[in-house]
């Protein structure tokens, strides 16, 4: 199997998030669309999240290569879903507010884990060039963007804080299982 | 804009002609059977706010014996059987009875009210209800003089509500009010909204509305009325008596212990609609504000 072109995954990359303006636009988010739109962000920055670490797994496992290429791409996709969702919540959660963001943060233990998430992703957006792979040199680079499996579990901690309310474990027990699979195959591989 | 402004008159008539034809008007899909009412003369009935469009009164529900997602009422109270219904007035009271709902229709002329409605969690709708003041049949059953409380039990029918089968709560969900509470002219008995009987997802085929308190104290399809003497435990309260006080009167002084009270988010006023600041009582202060004077409302919340 080929790898598919650029073409075909940035396009499919930015489908979710034009989907979910379509439906803003057209007033097709439903009863209240804020909320909607925030979760409709956070899902996909999970979603992808979950993927690009499973990328290097699947290749061991099935010998398929083909989306190694696009890793990169894949990876800014989780960075500007979550920056997406992050301030879809400071504009139409808390309305510019940034006093009533740093209240809400301090009261609300999933918007920390959420932000703080967000917050470790920015030194991995802005080392995702080839000149800053090349000034850190390869293995700096690697070990700072394994940082990757620390957002990981603070995006699911966050995600299960936030549905523990309503106690639907279901979705959240699908990321956490996977994770812990996805963690568990990169120890075991470190350590042989 | 109104449904009539994108409708021509003609069409919709045209529509309820077929519907008409078809002997189908009671079938959810072509919405409830009518329920004609009068305008309500009770003082504050009538809120000067937008209602908020049906479509959204009836997709978007807090009612965890049908889920707890807010669009799962919706999709799964569909075939919830209404009919025959009864709801049992019972305890300290001189005629216990148990009504029929028919009986209850009858009971008091129907009155049109429209009432903010702030939910626990921030966010509030505006909707016209049809029914009469709760008053009218707690009176009929005569409460004795040592009656100071009201317990309102919700069904629990598990054959019939995901939510009870999977015990997402201790169900069944009670709630319970003050007797002066309950008797003041502004706490309704409702059996419709937007001039139609309720939907099962709104808590057909009767509930309780409680304008001033926050929305998990109006209890949605009545079984039981019980009239007691002690301050009962209301299901909330039981799960976290941190978080849900027996009063929950809406207050914006008195943060919630996961997020703030300040503000809420008023439901179909759209994306870029702003946060409206949260009113004492919801709004209703001048109606009922008296009914706690010399209460602490930060202890008692």
């Amino acid at each position: 199997m080929r790898s598919p072109p650029k073409a075909v995954v940035w396009p499919l990359l930015a489908l979710p998030a034009l989907v979910l303006l379509a439906q803003a636009m057209l007033d097709q988010l439903g009863a209240n669309p804020a909320e909607a739109l925030i979760r409709g962000l956070g899902d996909w920055t999970l979603r992808l999240l979950v993927l690009v670490l499973a990328l290097t797994p699947l290749r061991e496992a099935t010998g398929y290569a083909g989306l190694q290429r696009h890793r990169r791409a894949i990876g800014v996709a989780v960075f500007i879903y979550a920056t997406l969702h992050w301030s879809a919540y400071l504009v139409f959660d808390q309305e510019l507010d940034l006093a009533a963001v740093l209240a809400d943060i301090a009261k609300r233990p999933f918007i920390l884990v959420g932000t703080l998430a967000w917050l470790l992703l920015l030194p991995l957006a802005a080392t995702s060039f080839n000149a800053a792979v090349r000034r850190l040199g390869p293995a700096r680079w690697k070990r700072l963007h394994r940082l990757a499996y620390v957002v990981a579990p603070l995006a699911v901690l966050h995600f299960y804080w936030m549905r523990a309310a309503k106690g639907r474990w279901g979705e959240v027990a699908v990321y956490g299982i996977i994770l812990a699979a996805l963690l568990a195959w990169r120890l075991r591989r470190k350590t042989r | 804009m109104r449904p009539s402004d994108i409708t021509p008159e003609r069409i919709w008539h045209a529509r309820r002609q077929v519907v008409a034809l078809l002997g189908a008007s009671a079938l959810p899909a072509w919405g409830a059977p009518a329920l004609p009412a009068a305008r309500s003369s009770v003082p504050g009935a009538h809120a000067s706010d937008t209602p908020t469009p049906k479509r959204d009164v009836i997709s978007y529900n807090n009612f965890y014996e049908f889920g707890t997602d807010k669009a799962d009422p919706a999709e799964l109270a569909k075939d919830f059987k209404t009919e025959p219904w009864t709801l049992r007035v019972e305890g300290l009271v001189g005629k216990p009875r148990t009504w029929g709902l028919d009986e209850l229709l009858r009971l008091a002329p129907m009155e049109e009210r429209l009432y903010r409605l702030r939910c626990v969690e921030g966010w509030s709708m505006v909707i016209p209800w049809v029914g009469y003041s709760l008053a009218a049949l707690i009176k009929a059953a005569e409460p004795q003089g040592s009656a100071k409380h009201v317990v309102f039990v919700s069904k629990a029918d598990p054959a019939q509500m995901p939510g009870v089968k999977q015990r997402v709560l201790d169900f069944p969900y009670t709630e319970g009010l003050r007797l002066d509470e309950v008797l003041h002219p502004l706490t309704l008995l409702a059996f419709g909204l937007y001039g139609e009987r309720l939907l099962a997802q709104n808590g057909a085929p009767l509930r309780l509305v409680v304008p001033w308190k926050y929305g998990f104290k109006s209890a949605k399809s009545l079984v039981a009325i019980r009239l007691v003497e002690a301050q009962p435990v209301s299901t909330w309260q039981r799960l976290a008596p941190r978080e849900y006080g027996f009063f929950a009167n809406v207050n914006p002084a008195v943060a919630h212990p996961r997020w703030s009270q300040a503000s809420e988010r008023r439901i179909g006023s759209g994306l870029f609609a702003k946060r409206l600041p949260t009113l004492p009582f919801n709004g209703y202060a001048d109606q009922v504000a008296s009914l706690y004077s010399g209460l602490d409302l930060r202890t008692h919340f």
